[in-house]
């Protein structure tokens, strides 16, 4: 990966990355003008773990179809047009081998549309249970910060385990000529250095690029997840330009990007290295353009790639409805605890196979333990009931039984005896489907980092 | 909001005041991260200087344990003090109230100094 060029000095590398997720969309004319300045590369990140497990468990895009087809559409077009490879990371959201098909069927369906022949590149972020569970035996796996401990039982219970790939499954697959590479879990900046790293530019500042066009023009100012962004990389420096005339990059927000989202901002570690900013400067060049300077790739002794899954942990009803009346509202949270009781009572529901929560908006629905006020000033409360069964049946009945307990639950100084909710709508209650949570959240050291099955397609 | 600081002698001044940023987000599914952008320079270094912010206020301003507090980092370039937590419920597990951790910042408005 520290591959350097043999003294011949190397051109700019132009990027064109084109919105922050894709199907977040981004303005046509920004894209033109991108185009325009003739990109070596287009490319985008199609996912995010920050939409919660559910997407990952169920194999389901959190991004919108059309959406992801408009903008993939675009890109596709232009790059295949111009002989510029596209690359996409983290295909329909979180990257999961559901999620690079539902991703690869709308590509096809593009090129068909288009009457567009190129080669695509797949990479799979897959990782078989059986490859987690022996390096686990090997010691091979290590936890992030409170993250709880990885067993055999654990790697067992997960759906969809992925591997966040780094860049050499890309530089494989764009070494073999691939045009399109659509890539399921991969390292953020992965999709933007792959290629320029291939052409011995530096990966630090080529990876720190990527870390920061991966959001497209967010780290501009004011900030957009839906607008283009283009990264010169030049021998010994990187520099962002904005696409359309409202936005600029300034040193303020390019490197206040850099604290989004991390627990870290000097040190971002990535497959096989960490990449160090202590001695990065931005300095503003005019024109709305930033230089940035100094980010330097440092190398781990061994590679470690960051692993995610998650597991089934029931199914979920909810029903939302509201409190206006005060003499409950100061009465809510015994008032809620009995109601809980009772619906237990009723269906004889252990607290582990029935789970009961309250949302109280007006009062803690937005912290909930966090929660520094502990008596609520709203005149009203917005409450979500939500239940969590061991199947969606069992999550319904519980739900049923909990409504109609606070519905007419007859608490001390009650007047209003008709009902003490307010319901939006009718039905009342909503089948949520599966629940998932995160389970594994771990380093796996491998030893060879283009793992990740990979094959091309001629379309 | 909270209990007032004491004010004996200098007149203690709130966050909101020097603070330019102040938010909240998930850094992954198990830790809160919390940012503080100034305003001025100078300000960003009496906070480091004078070490204002430590893992024992975030922890008395959360009610959480010490041992929840993982780091806190001061970055130049932004002039920020970046504080990373332990998240109460990972993101999107039962009982979680925020799944993007993106309104857990408001405990910070009570820092006074």
């Amino acid at each position: 990966m520290t591959r350097k060029n043999s003294g011949r000095k190397l051109p700019p590398f132009k990027i064109l990355s084109t919105t922050a997720i894709l199907g977040y969309g981004f303005p046509e004319s920004s894209f033109r003008k991108g185009m325009s300045l003739k990109p070596d590369l287009i490319a985008a990140d199609a996912g995010s773990t920050d939409p919660g497990p559910y997407y990952l468990g169920a194999g389901k895009s959190f991004t919108n179809r059309s959406a992801v087809k408009r903008d993939l559409r675009l890109m596709i077009k232009a790059g295949v047009e111009n002989n510029i490879p596209v690359v996409i990371g983290t295909a329909g959201g979180s990257g999961a081998r559901p999620h690079v098909e539902w991703c690869l069927d709308i590509v096809r369906e593009i090129a068909r549309e288009e009457n567009l022949h190129f080669k695509l590149g797949i990479a799979y972020g897959d990782v078989d249970k059986e490859t987690v569970k022996k390096a686990l035996k090997e010691k091979r796996i290590k936890p992030l910060a409170f993250v709880p401990r990885l067993t055999p039982e654990v790697i067992e219970q997960s759906e969809n385990i992925v591997a966040q790939m780094g860049v050499e499954p890309f530089i494989k697959l764009l070494g073999e000529g691939c045009q399109v590479v659509v890539a399921g879990r991969s390292y953020d900046p992965a999709v933007f250095a792959a290629l320029p790293i291939s052409r011995g530019y530096d990966p630090g500042l080529a990876l720190h690029l990527g870390k920061i066009l991966e959001c497209a023009a967010i780290a501009a100012t004011p900030g957009s997840g839906s607008d283009c962004a283009l990264g010169i990389l030049e021998e010994d420096s990187f520099i962002l330009e904005a696409l359309s005339p409202e936005r600029k990059f300034t040193p303020q927000s390019a490197a206040a990007h850099t604290l989004y989202e991390k627990s870290d901002p000097y040190e971002l570690p990535g497959p096989g290295g960490v990449i160090n900013l202590r001695n990065c400067s931005f300095e503003d060049i005019g024109r709305g353009r930033v230089r940035v300077r100094g980010s330097q790739f440092v190398p781990t002794d061994r590679y470690w790639v960051k692993l995610e899954g998650v597991r089934l942990t029931g199914y979920r009803s909810v029903s939302v409805a509201g409190v206006r009346d005060p003499i409950m509202i100061s009465k809510i949270d015994s008032i809620l605890k009995a109601v809980e009781d009772r619906a237990r009572d009723i269906m004889k529901i252990k607290p582990e196979d029935g789970r009961i929560f309250f949302h109280v908006y007006g009062k803690n629905g937005v912290m909930g333990e966090l929660e520094p006020v502990k008596k609520t000033a709203s005149h009203e409360l917005g409450i979500v009931i939500e239940t969590i069964g061991r199947s969606q049946e069992e999550a319904d009945a519980l739900l049923a039984v909990t409504r109609s307990a606070l519905l007419h639950y007859g608490y001390e100084g009650r007047i209003a005896t008709a009902g003490n909710l307010a319901f939006p709508f009718s039905p009342s209650d909503l089948a949520m489907g599966k629940v998932f949570e995160f389970s594994v959240y771990h380093l796996m050291q491998v030893d060879d980092p283009a793992f990740f099955e990979t094959r091309t397609e001629e379309l | 909001m909270t209990a007032k600081t004491k004010t004996a002698g200098k007149k203690k001044r709130n966050i909101l005041q020097v603070a330019r940023v102040i938010r909240s987000k998930n850094s992954g599914p198990f830790e809160l991260t919390l940012d503080i952008m100034f305003k001025e320079r100078r300000h960003f270094d009496l906070f480091r200087e004078k070490k204002i912010i430590t893992a024992r206020k975030i922890a008395r301003l959360y009610r959480i344990p010490e041992s929840d507090v993982l780091k806190i980092i001061y970055f130049e370039p932004s002039q920020a003090i970046k504080v990373t937590i332990k998240r109460k419920i990972p993101s999107g597990a039962p009982g979680d109230t925020d799944i993007y951790g993106a309104q857990q910042h408001v405990p910070l408005f009570d820092l006074e100094f």
